[in-house]
């Protein structure tokens, strides 16, 4: 029984894990249409924010929840001014001006840090038993934290103002500019926000995954197959495709080992694109935000 | 271009490469002549994929996943064969057979063109997790240790017929460059085939040319097989060129270097691909000799400014430049250039229009 508990949870886990890596992208690809090949270096930045700070005496937590964020939001915010605004409506342009964005923040860090600073920051939280099992507490405050931001993110979108004229932007920014909304703001807030995101989910994993400049391979396709296997309907989208991928990947990393879980997580979603190429949410789901 | 003109510019360009061919050897030392050929190897791997992205609008991001399908399927087959004759056969038959897998799935499934670069690029990444984890003893196809982490060694290739009859490096270069010569003209016959001009159709509008009746799916596979056979084969002679086939064929940053070479060459060309290429082999080896500045920092302004400012690639912008000088205006490229954001160019995407 206990090792069924265990089980689930590692199954919850993998399954927020990756709600966690695929949010931000979510936001930033699944609503703008911008196919944001740095997300990855996002995440990096995030872990960064943490390494750096905590090293320089910043409380943990504050790093974690609130720098993390802040920081890769600001950048977030810059690199759309300064080139994501002339791509909008240019899917594949903006695929290659973020991969050339990812090669710049990859090479920038690895300049500044080197390449072998894999500092590692201890988990804040210690292993809690669960009857005969010991398990890290740290993934279940990272599963709640995951259930918090989704929530936060559909509050945000469904029931405030910037979360209407976001929609309404993404759905047509002509429109939307007639009515007088401010979309070029609009649209740089957005993208702050995807940023932000992805920053906070990199500074969590920070712990889990040690921090190093090329880190954000290991996300990127992840995150890519979890969004695009969604498909339109981006928080539900995510949610859906984040439960069939991480359950699958969780089952056979715990029956065969973590390499190929990984390998049956990315063939699940190619099969899955093969069935339905639109995602998940344009069979189920499809009036869900 | 008229047709006249770009006859008269591939004679050029074929007189200049055959005696390429035949001078190098004489004038070079003996490693620049190893390194060209990794250099050209690396020419034909972008060549197959400004095939399939300049004329059939095909993003593939992980075209460095047949690349190295064709490296391993090569050194794989010829230590097991003990020759090396057939198993350049069956290196590129693996690689376009792996391609037309991948290929029905992805256009068979409708999948759009910038989930496709998603999937490929996946695909490949897949890979080099996997062929990273092989290091056991336990990983071995025939006699063939894969290695893991450390790659196996290329056996060299021999003569054709007589497996102990090793080719030298200088002979490897004319292989390399004959090859890519061959490959070169063989592209631009097919772009100039029926089949080649509904790619480029396909291309532009696959709406259209679906309706006037293209089967635009097994086209898009066709071209899609074509171009990973190309890339195996240029896998097999970077396996001779390097010596050895580490799983980082399949990295990020050779995924990513792949697509540069043909986005700074030009989209649309077929020797853009390979000029791209070969230009940035020499600007990433000659920076690889300093360590202030990371090569991935120089590698991403670089696609970030092509992209922004240069987005049609050097070739192009240098015979619209010409052009203008010698007063054979395009009035329509330039016109296309000034409203960038109204219309998709070449090899753009179809909009992915959705409900939120």
């Amino acid at each position: 029984m206990d090792l069924y508990a265990a089980l689930a949870l590692q199954i919850v886990y993998g399954v927020a894990n990756l709600v966690l890596i695929s949010l931000g992208l979510a936001i930033i690809f699944g609503m703008m249409r911008v196919i944001n090949l740095a997300h990855g270096e996002f995440l990096m930045l995030g872990g960064y924010t943490v390494v750096i700070s905590t090293n320089a005496g910043v409380n943990i937590w504050i790093a974690m929840l609130i720098l993390a964020p802040l920081v890769v939001g600001i950048i977030g915010l810059v690199v759309e001014r300064l080139m994501i605004r002339f791509l909008y409506g240019r899917m594949v342009d903006t695929l290659l001006a973020t991969w050339g964005l990812s090669l710049v923040l990859i090479g920038l860090i690895t300049t500044i840090f080197g390449a072998q600073t894999a500092t590692t920051i201890s988990p804040p939280i210690g292993a809690v038993r669960i009857g005969g099992f010991t398990s890290s507490g740290y993934e279940i405050f990272l599963i709640a934290v995951t259930a918090l931001l989704s929530i936060a993110v559909y509050a945000v979108l469904r029931y405030t103002k910037l979360g209407l004229l976001a929609r309404g932007t993404m759905q047509g920014a002509e429109i939307a500019s007639a009515l007088g909304v401010s979309t070029g703001r609009i649209y740089a807030v957005t993208f702050g926000l995807g940023a932000a995101v992805s920053g906070l989910a990199g500074g969590l994993l920070a712990p889990v995954t040690g921090v190093l400049p090329t880190i954000g391979a290991t996300y990127i396709a992840k995150a890519f197959i979890t969004v695009i296997s969604g498909g339109a309907a981006i928080l539900s989208g995510t949610l859906s495709a984040s439960a069939l991928l991480g359950s699958v990947n969780s089952v056979l990393s715990y029956v065969t080992g973590p390499t190929i879980g990984e390998v049956g997580l990315l063939v699940v979603a190619i099969v899955l694109l093969r069935l339905m190429p639109q995602g998940i949410t344009s069979k189920f789901f499809r009036k869900s935000l | 271009m008229s047709r006249a003109r770009e006859n008269r510019w591939l004679t050029i360009t074929g007189i200049v490469a055959v005696i390429f061919l035949l001078g190098a050897p004489q004038v070079l030392e003996l490693f620049t002549i190893i390194n060209l050929t990794t250099a050209l190897a690396l020419a034909l791997l972008a060549l197959s994929l400004g095939l399939i992205w300049g004329f059939g609008g095909i993003l593939c991001f992980g075209q460095t996943t047949f690349f190295g399908v064709g490296a391993y399927a090569y050194v794989v087959a010829a230590i097991n064969f003990g020759g090396t004759s057939w198993a350049v056969v069956v290196a590129i038959l693996a690689a376009a057979a792996f391609a037309a897998v991948l290929g029905y799935f992805v256009f068979y499934g409708r999948v759009s063109d910038v989930y496709l670069a998603v999937i490929t690029l996946t695909v490949t990444l897949i890979f080099y997790n996997l062929m990273r984890r092989t290091s056991g003893p336990e990983y071995k196809i025939g006699d063939a240790l894969l290695g893991g982490f450390n790659g196996i060694n290329a056996p060299p290739l021999n003569v054709p017929g007589y497996a102990d009859w090793f080719l030298f490096p200088e002979d490897v270069f004319y292989v390399a460059m004959a090859t890519l010569i061959v490959a070169y003209f063989g592209c631009v016959w097919l772009t100039r085939t029926h089949f080649g001009r509904v790619a480029v159709a396909i291309r532009e509008n696959e709406l259209r040319a679906e309706l006037i009746g293209y089967d635009i799916r097994l086209n898009k596979l066709g071209l899609f097989t074509i171009g990973g056979g190309l890339a195996g084969a240029a896998g097999v002679l970077f396996a001779n060129g390097v010596g050895r086939v580490t799983p980082d064929v399949f990295n990020l940053y050779n995924a990513a270097l792949t697509i540069i070479w043909v986005i700074v060459g030009g989209r649309g060309t077929l020797i853009g691909p390979i000029l791209g290429a070969l230009a940035l082999f020499y600007l990433t080896s000659g920076l690889g000799q300093q360590s202030t500045i990371n090569n991935n920092l120089i590698l991403g302004v670089i696609l970030v400014v092509f992209v922004l400012l240069v987005p049609r690639g050097i070739v192009p912008s240098v015979i619209e430049l010409w052009d203008a000088r010698t007063g054979r205006r395009r009035e329509f490229s330039r016109r296309g250039r000034r409203r960038p954001r109204s219309r998709k160019r070449s090899g753009a995407s179809t909009e992915v229009h959705h409900e939120g």
